[in-house]
């Protein structure tokens, strides 16, 4: 599957490495690296086949706490839909104006908009209980109308919302930026207004990209665990999504942390598999994100 | 110029690695002695920890802190430790069971009690047990398994059917162990939580009140502590025991508002 999207995408290619004529030196540093390879590759293996064959070989029955897996799957399938919803409504905008306009501290501003990505998410947690606890900077004024955020299904959508929109935003951003403004200024002389402009010109030429972004927000939004426990605490039903089931049943009952585990698990590769595929659809429009 | 700065990178990256390494070590080989204790231990053994390393030099304590469920847990799945404090016998009974404490080597050395925290301004007006079945009040409690959710439990079992279901009904999160339940009403995030009155220490005591449980509907936490069966320093173990059940032991202990054995 990999192997044609690559031929496309390298113009050139490199002829084969001749395997003659090589000196012992060089045979011992090859072996070297390929040895160092090899180490790599199996750390990055070992522990994914050793969790399937963990969940798989386990013992005993499935107790009656099918509940809290069934109620950690729906709570994290429902509370990452929204927030896919919310990053799509408020994150295509912020990424259109910061591709599209200059303003003052445009540089900080994406800045701040990345930092999500590389900050650990118990800080981010953190943070978000500064910011929308009760005795937070905004939870402070919230409270006074009896508004309470955290140990909430909101506070759930938040975390994650926090945690999983900079990659859609990002890839949005460098997609529209990286779309020739010579359309846009024709369809401008036209006669499109701005709105227009976006719907029939720009969208339609990022959607893959879009897309792909999302999918990975949605991936981050799915495996949310640190800000959430912090932030939206942890209850069945309520707040217990499935990360933090994974965490929280481990002490209890090793069947539904490894099911648990293995439902995320595939849900992950699910992800992972569809970017790559949308990826590998269409070569001019969707370049591969860079961190992908 | 990115050779370089990777080159950079990697030097900065190493120097630091073999600095943290070295000064982990100090050089020579300390003996360590790995303890496992119950959340509400963590300032009592950190006392503790330190007063022993003092009489014995060259001794190292490891302390690793968790709910006990947390920590019986991981032992029962294999986790290297010398000693095990839990704070209730269940949690000890699950780590014989999985033959990693012989049967008979554990001693109860202290005990505690439940109380209502509350945040310093008592947003919900609580003043007893009963308000916490109002409705609206933010509880936070442990999670189920954590000792101290289950001394609550017993309490509230004695209690009538109604408050019951109120109560339980007023509960917005279940938390890791019990250090974490004092923390977050401290924080002022909820309306009250039960934890043990040991907890309330001078870190927390000016951001909560304390609400007393009455001694006729309040439950006596006791705590096991044990050697595991296989600890990698056994004498260690048995004299950082011995240390704990010492009349120092017991002091410290108590300083931090622990109550004596029940065992007498």
């Amino acid at each position: 599957m990999v192997e044609p999207m690559t031929s496309r995408k390298l113009k050139t290619r490199l002829p084969a490495r001749t395997l003659v004529a090589e000196s012992w030196q060089e045979r011992v540093r090859g072996l070297l690296v390929a040895i160092l390879a090899l180490a790599m590759a199996l750390f990055l293996a070992v522990p994914f086949v050793a969790l399937i064959w963990r969940a798989l070989t386990l013992e005993g029955q499935m107790p009656a706490a099918e509940l809290s897996i069934f109620s950690a799957v729906m709570l994290s399938l429902g509370s990452t839909a929204v927030t896919v919803v919310l990053i799509v409504l408020l994150g295509t905008p912020l990424a259109y104006f910061v591709a599209r306009y200059q303003f003052p501290f445009k540089r900080l501003l994406t800045i701040i908009i990345e930092i999500p990505i590389v900050m650990p998410p118990v800080v981010a947690g953190l943070a978000l209980l500064s910011a929308f606890g009760r005795r937070g900077l905004i939870g402070m004024t919230l409270a006074r109308f009896d508004i309470t955020i955290t140990f909430t299904l909101a506070a759930v959508i938040l975390a994650q919302l926090f945690v999983s929109s900079p990659f859609y935003i990002r890839a949005a951003q460098s997609r529209f930026e990286s779309l020739p403004s010579e359309y846009e200024d024709a369809a401008a002389v036209d006669g499109a207004n701005r709105w227009v402009i976006f719907w029939r010109v720009m969208f339609p030429q990022s959607r893959q990209a879009l897309l792909a972004g999302l999918i990975l927000s949605w991936a981050r939004a799915l495996g949310e665990f640190g800000a959430t426990i912090l932030f939206a605490g942890n209850l069945q039903g309520r707040t217990q999504t499935m990360p933090l089931l994974v965490y929280g049943a481990l002490e209890r009952d090793l069947r539904v942390t490894f099911i648990t585990a293995l439902i995320l698990l595939g849900l992950a590769v699910l992800a992972f598999t569809v970017t790559r595929w949308l990826a590998g659809v269409e070569d001019d429009e969707a370049d591969t994100p860079t961190y992908l | 110029m990115a050779t370089k700065r990777l080159a950079f990178l990697l030097i900065v990256f190493g120097v630091v690695g073999c600095a943290a390494g070295l000064s982990g070590n100090g050089g020579v080989d300390p003996q360590e002695l790995t303890v496992f204790a119950a959340s509400s231990l963590t300032d009592a053994f950190h006392e503790l920890a330190e007063a022993f390393e003092a009489q014995n030099p060259g001794v190292e304590v490891v302390l690793n802190f968790a709910g006990s469920s947390q920590l019986a847990a991981q032992l029962s799945e294999g986790v290297a430790a010398d000693v095990f404090a839990s704070a209730n016998p269940a949690q000890m009974q699950g780590v014989i069971e999985a033959g990693r404490i012989e049967t008979g080597s554990e001693t109860l050395f202290v005990s505690n009690r439940l109380t209502i925290v509350v945040p310093a301004d008592n947003p919900a007006g609580i003043s007893a047990l009963a308000d916490l079945a109002q409705p609206g009040v933010q509880l936070i409690l442990a999670v189920e398994g954590v000792p101290v959710r289950e001394y609550t439990d017993d309490i509230v079992a004695a209690m009538a059917a109604d408050f019951q279901e109120k109560f339980y009904a007023n509960l917005v999160s279940e938390e890791d162990n019990v250090r974490q339940v004092s923390a977050k009403v401290a924080l002022g995030e909820a309306d009250a939580g039960i934890v043990y009155t040991s907890d309330v220490t001078a870190d927390i005591a000016n951001q909560v009140q304390q609400i007393a449980i009455p001694d006729a509907q309040n439950v006596i936490a006791a705590y096991p502590l044990a050697p595991l069966s296989d600890a990698p320093e056994p004498e260690l173990a048995r004299s950082f025991i011995d240390f704990v059940l010492s009349e120092e032991g017991q002091n410290i202990l108590s300083n931090w508002g622990f109550g004596p054995s029940p065992d007498g």
